[in-house]
């Protein structure tokens, strides 16, 4: 039980790093950036590539994230220089990926990784195995990514990127270059996207080009449980920690399906369901506190009741 | 200070439900099981003591249930009769294939089979100790699993899904007399198809023969792409690709209607639309592995037991209905080889 919670949450802190890469493109700049989907295995297949040819873990890992950068740089210049609405110029990027990342993996649809030396290498030399080498890892690089983009957003460029997503007019007006900002943010979260892609190659041990399948649902639905369960629009350091978070309780909660034995072709529809009930608890627990305090109210007003109605009596008898 | 203790209290709700959700899965039952005492004599286990076997699969799939069925039939057949699988899937998701491994790992099952590549690479990176067999991999060493075909070395062997390529074009030479072009159709991004297809071109141009090609990245491609390629061919040529195999519906329907004869690489995708093939039948590539893992159960050092190639190979299937519906006429020696699939 442990082992499999401890390997949940070890993903969790990869994927939350693909997590964060999607607030700075959703929620700061404000578009829907599909890159992502072919970014997560871009990252993947930079950094296997990297290591079967023999490069250090390191180089591997930052090569991941200078790809991830690169295909958002791409999506970003569709976007902004050739006038292609985001969400298209952000589909157009991973189609085009596709291709490109069995070229990056020479031709090859799926890398090993099994037999070389990863980023995790050094910690399970020294005793941890693969699960808490991952945890260690997944969380050093959660944690930086968390301060940096705390410290980025609030510098003069942080800053702009924000104006720029919450009204590019008023950014504008404000002297901001909205579409030098556009780009910068792009990069940035494709960047992380890139990163978290290497991580988890290195983690599961192979890079496949089907894995980025379906990660651009399980990043928003990391965003969104990070968001309702754990943070609603408050601090900005609870708001990038809640992304952590979230994508780990997804990932806790795909273990706990499984451990719950379900039939194992209903996987995603357990998923789904605990999901919703999950983000409904919040809202049942408000709900829940809100009859909690209208029924003391009314027990007061019922005791107040009673005691006017008693110093009336008194009033008459005396 | 309020928002501080209203967010432990959210915090501890969530807890608690996760936990409740855990602690009604501890009564639940692994997926399939099959209880009972041991009957056989090949048993190694003592009465009542089980075998847990964990089942890990890529994604749902006719071929990677028909391993399954054929590996369990296998251990039914040797007596071993008190085997508690537990099958998980991935649901063609690679990441849960990770979270499956663990699950595996923390139960410590006594062995595990992994159906697919992602899958045995998954468990693969997990664990060193418990035992694996693997099958519907192609090639065990370009996945990184083996340190060799003969000598495997590490805690994993089974079974090769390669199929007989340069047989099945020759099976098109025979049943499609004067056969001038072979058409070609594969999803490119997948190793194993990239890999038969290079063999597939080597065994055409070696009769003489002529081939064109289509590419697919998904199965909703493959009615365009079927449409281009039976105009410019009088024979295609499917290897066992797990995209095709998807849309083999749609694949037969085009392939009929144009009445242009199609060889697949596995009898499950001639079953659903094919006309014939000559090759892997997965359910028998399942029972073959189950053999293995009896006798790993047995004491043998997987390490030490070379990757296996499907033993039946020869048996050739034809589609008796895509025969009738192309006006195909069987020639005579393979008349015994007609099928008809069961509605």
């Amino acid at each position: 039980m442990e082992n499999i919670i401890l390997g949940a949450m070890a993903l969790g802190l990869l994927w939350s790093v693909t997590t964060l890469g999607i607030y700075i493109t959703y929620r700061v700049l404000d578009v829907a950036d599909l890159t992502l989907e072919g970014a997560i295995v871009l990252g993947a297949s930079v950094a296997a590539v990297i290591l079967q040819q023999g490069g250090s873990p390191l180089l591997a890992t930052a090569a991941a994230m200078g790809a991830g950068a690169l295909a958002g740089l791409v999506t970003a210049l569709l976007h902004v220089a050739l006038k292609i609405p985001a969400l298209l110029a952000g589909i157009l990027s991973m189609i085009a990926l596709y291709s490109i990342n069995i070229r990056v993996m020479l031709g090859s649809s799926n890398l090993s990784l099994l037999r070389v030396r990863t980023i995790l290498s050094p910690l399970m030399d020294a005793g941890c195995s693969k699960n808490q080498a991952a945890l260690v890892a997944g969380g050093a690089c959660t944690v930086t990514v968390v301060v940096g983009l705390y410290w980025f957003l609030h510098t003069e460029l942080g800053c702009a990127l924000r104006a720029t997503g919450r009204s590019p007019q008023m950014a504008r007006a404000q002297g901001i270059n909205t579409d030098r900002s556009k780009v910068l943010g792009f990069v940035l979260g494709n960047a992380l996207v890139g990163l978290s892609g290497g991580l988890i190659a290195q983690y599961q041990g192979f890079a496949d080009v089907q894995m980025g399948s379906g990660s651009i649902v399980i990043a928003l639905a990391s965003l969104i449980i990070g968001e309702v369960i754990f943070s609603r629009g408050r601090s900005m350091w609870l708001g990038l920690t809640a992304m952590a978070l979230g994508a780990v309780t997804y990932r806790m909660i795909i273990a706990l399906v499984l451990e719950a034995g379900m039939p194992a072709t209903d996987l995603k529809l357990f998923t789904a369901i605990t999901v919703a009930a999950a983000l409904y608890l919040p809202t049942a627990k408000e709900g829940l506190c809100q009859a909690l305090m209208e029924e003391k109210k009314e027990e007061k007003r019922y005791a107040g009741h009673q005691s006017s109605v008693k110093a009336l009596g008194r009033r008459h008898s005396g | 200070m309020n928002t501080g203790r209203k967010e432990i209290q959210r915090l501890s709700a969530l807890a608690l439900s996760l936990a409740l959700l855990a602690g009604c899965g501890q009564g639940g039952s692994p997926a399939a099981s099959s209880g009972g005492p041991a009957s056989g004599s090949g048993a190694s286990s003592g009465q009542g003591e089980t075998y847990t076997i964990g089942v890990i699969q890529y994604m749902e799939h006719p071929a990677m249930d028909q391993c399954y069925e054929g590996f369990v039939q296998a251990l039914k057949d040797n007596g071993y009769d008190n085997v508690v699988y537990d099958l998980q899937n991935g649901q063609g998701d690679t990441t849960n294939l990770s979270t499956i491994a663990d699950r595996f790992v923390s139960r410590k099952v006594d062995m595990v089979l992994a159906i697919a590549t992602d899958a045995a690479q998954a468990i693969a990176g997990k664990t060193t100790e418990i035992p694996i067999l693997a099958t519907a991999v192609t090639s065990y060493t370009v996945a990184g699993l083996v340190d060799s075909d003969e000598a495997p070395g590490g805690n994993l062997t089974g079974t090769s899904d390669m199929n007989p390529v340069a047989a099945q074009i020759q099976l098109i030479a025979d049943l499609v007399p004067g056969v001038q072009t072979i058409g070609l159709a594969y999803n490119s991004s997948e190793d194993n198809s990239v890999l038969q297809i290079k063999l597939a071109k080597e065994a055409i141009e070696a009769m003489g023969l002529a081939w064109t090609e289509v590419t697919i990245t998904n199965s909703s491609e493959a009615q365009q792409a079927m449409l281009s390629l039976v105009s410019k061919c009088d024979a295609v040529y499917i290897p066992t690709d797990n995209t095709m195999a998807s849309a083999m519906a749609t694949v037969g329907g085009v392939t009929t209607e144009a009445k242009i004869p199609t060889v697949c690489g596995a009898d499950t995708m001639v079953l659903e639309g094919g006309l014939a093939t000559m090759g892997i039948n997965y359910y028998e590539l399942g029972y073959q592995t189950g053999l293995m893992a009896i006798q790993v159960m047995q004491g043998a050092d997987p390490g030490q037991m070379p990757i296996q190639y499907a033993q039946n190979s020869d048996a050739v299937t034809i589609n008796g209905e895509i025969a009738e519906e192309i006006g195909y006429v069987v020639p005579e020696q393979y008349a015994s080889c007609v099928v008809y699939p069961e509605s």
